[in-house]
């Protein structure tokens, strides 16, 4: 089986958000780019797949310029064979989905984090699916390829399940797919330098939807200190104060 | 034309959100003047289905077909679309939830809509269409402008007020025609959680962190959800350590919760801690470090120890 993991380069997650150019453009300046975590995580599981036979061929993708090759080399240095990166700016997620559909359709699993942290959209991996034809599962907790058959844990609201289904499909994956994410070691990153990255120009599709400006959240009144023997007085504040018990 | 809100119900009965989301469609539609549909797939009892009329909508399209019950991501946003197309939907709302996620940028490309998720709050305008929604794991807010005829969104729970109204509603059988051949999914086991308040619900959090030492010490925290009806979760390192299951892991990676009062005991705050609970209207943070940024973000606070405060807790919820 071959595997597309699509990769997000986004802010490392402690990153404090700033806007610049009166709120409309977010402030990158001193920021760490990293692969998005849920990418990171699908992208491992798939490395323990190969590892135990059941895929030949783990291809990262991702849609960017050349400034997002760091990420795509460490997901490469942690055991992708080989990264396709269509050279345009991600503008929305209609755009992004259209440039990978391009590209993904050879591919028996695609597996794409629940969302990118950075604008939370939660919306390439089911995009791209339609795009294609293919089925998905989401919020995806765990998958296992026997016979040729998946074998999928996935969260639903209010429980979990286990289900099989055929390829080709992309799952939309989040925590419990991979224990920890891989930390790439020196040999791969050494190898990471002569793998493929391959290149290629966008086609064209135009974004519906545009982010205008952001907000930050308003900032927050001082907390109101309770004393440690007196405890008691927080569920008076929360039960007639705030009025939430 | 019609606003479309996809409900969800849960052994034949809805949550408070499937209210939610049809009175702010309704709020919607109120301002293009066209009505509202809500879109119900499974079997509901028709007084069931009825109370959406209640929170705003004027029709209600009932999918009554067990195929669906295995949730397969690609037959159930065909239907959606389908009733979409039947009821010229202008805009599509679906909860931004496990499934709502699943479903919406499916229906949005079937659609040629703009999606927008995890949005939080009414239109800010209609022509342009604009929105807002959450971005950096609620640590700031975008306004969205959508540049296509139909939208499709995700609305974030609990941002929204429901609103009863007197409406006449039209409860109408629904047949989306989806072949056999779209189902795809087999379930082979399904694990509902049982006598707890599902996290996502909840309107009260009680949440543990490393500070609580180790899984043995969860008692106090039980009782205290148990009495408030409340939701059970955690920090990432106490999943990480196996304390608790991953399920009730919030934060960042973990689910993003928006309950009325958020209790965080033994928990420092980190960044990616409190991108997932800073929607919470309320926090109430228990915490021996009076450094701990947790403090930052709470409005109510004991510098303390977690094991001291929790039974003067109980004592004082007993006696509410």
């Amino acid at each position: 089986m071959k595997i597309l993991v699509l990769i997000s380069n986004v802010p490392d997650t402690t990153t404090k958000i700033r806007f610049t150019g009166d709120n409309t453009a977010f402030d990158s300046t001193g920021v760490q780019w990293i692969i998005n975590p849920w990418d990171e995580l699908a992208l491992t599981r798939a490395v323990e797949l190969k590892e135990a036979g059941a895929v030949e061929k783990i291809t990262v993708g991702n849609v960017g310029r050349q400034t997002t090759e760091p990420t795509l080399r460490k997901a490469l240095a942690i055991g992708a064979d080989e990264a396709i990166r269509v050279d345009a700016e991600p503008e929305d997620a209609f755009f992004v989905a259209i440039q990978l559909a391009e590209v993904g359709k050879d591919f028996d699993i695609i597996m794409a984090g629940i969302e990118a942290s950075d604008y939370n959209g939660s919306a390439v991996g089911g995009m791209l699916a339609e795009l294609l034809g293919f089925n998905s599962v989401s919020a995806v907790s765990g998958l296992n390829i026997e016979n040729g058959e998946l074998i999928i844990n996935r969260e639903i609201d209010g429980g979990s399940q286990v289900l099989t289904i055929a390829s080709p499909v992309v799952t939309i994956v989040q925590k419990g797919i991979a224990k920890e994410p891989r930390i790439p070691a020196m040999r791969g990153i050494m190898m990471a330098r002569k793998k493929p990255m391959n290149v290629v120009s966008p086609v064209e599709a135009k974004a519906k939807t545009e982010m205008i400006n952001f907000e930050l959240p308003p900032p927050k009144a001082a907390c109101k200190l309770v004393d440690e023997e007196n405890a008691k007085e927080l569920i008076r504040l929360l039960h007639e104060e705030a009025k939430v018990l | 034309m019609s606003v479309l809100i996809y409900t969800e119900n849960w052994d034949g009965k809805f949550k408070k959100f499937s209210f939610e989301l049809v009175s702010y469609g309704a709020a919607i539609a109120k301002e293009l003047s066209i009505p509202v549909t809500a879109l119900s797939i499974g079997k509901v009892a028709e007084d069931e289905l009825k109370k959406l009329g209640k929170y705003g909508a004027d029709k209600v399209l009932n999918v009554n077909d067990n195929r669906f019950n295995s949730i397969d991501n690609k037959a159930l946003s065909l239907a959606v679309a389908k009733a979409a197309k039947a009821e010229g939907a202008k805009v599509v709302i679906f909860a931004h939830n496990n499934l709502g996620k699943a479903l919406a940028p499916r229906v949005a490309i079937k659609l040629d809509a703009g999606l927008v998720s995890g949005v939080t709050a009414l239109p800010s305008g209609y022509d342009p269409f604009v929105v807002k929604k959450k971005v950096f794991t609620g640590k700031a807010f975008a306004n969205v402008q959508v540049d296509a005829d139909e939208k499709v969104l995700t609305f974030f729970q609990n941002s929204y007020e429901p609103v009863e109204t007197e409406n006449k509603v039209s409860i109408e059988a629904f047949d989306p025609q989806v072949g056999d051949e779209e189902f795809a999914t087999t379930v082979k086991e399904t694990n509902k959680i049982t006598g707890k308040v599902l996290l996502t619900d909840a309107e009260v959090v009680i949440s543990g962190g490393r500070g609580m030492k180790g899984p043995e010490n969860w008692g106090g925290l039980e009782e205290l959800a148990d009495l408030l009806g409340a939701g059970l979760a955690c920090s990432r390192p106490v999943s990480d350590e196996g304390w608790r299951g991953h399920e009730e892991h919030v934060g960042q990676t973990g689910k993003i919760i928006a309950p009325n009062l958020y209790m965080a005991f033994g928990i420092s705050g980190a960044i990616q801690h409190l991108g997932g609970v800073s929607s919470s209207k309320f926090i109430a943070a228990i915490n021996k470090d009076p450094e701990a940024p947790i403090f930052e973000a709470a409005d109510y606070g004991i510098v303390g120890d977690a094991f001291k405060v929790i039974p003067q807790l109980i004592e004082a919820v007993k006696e509410l």
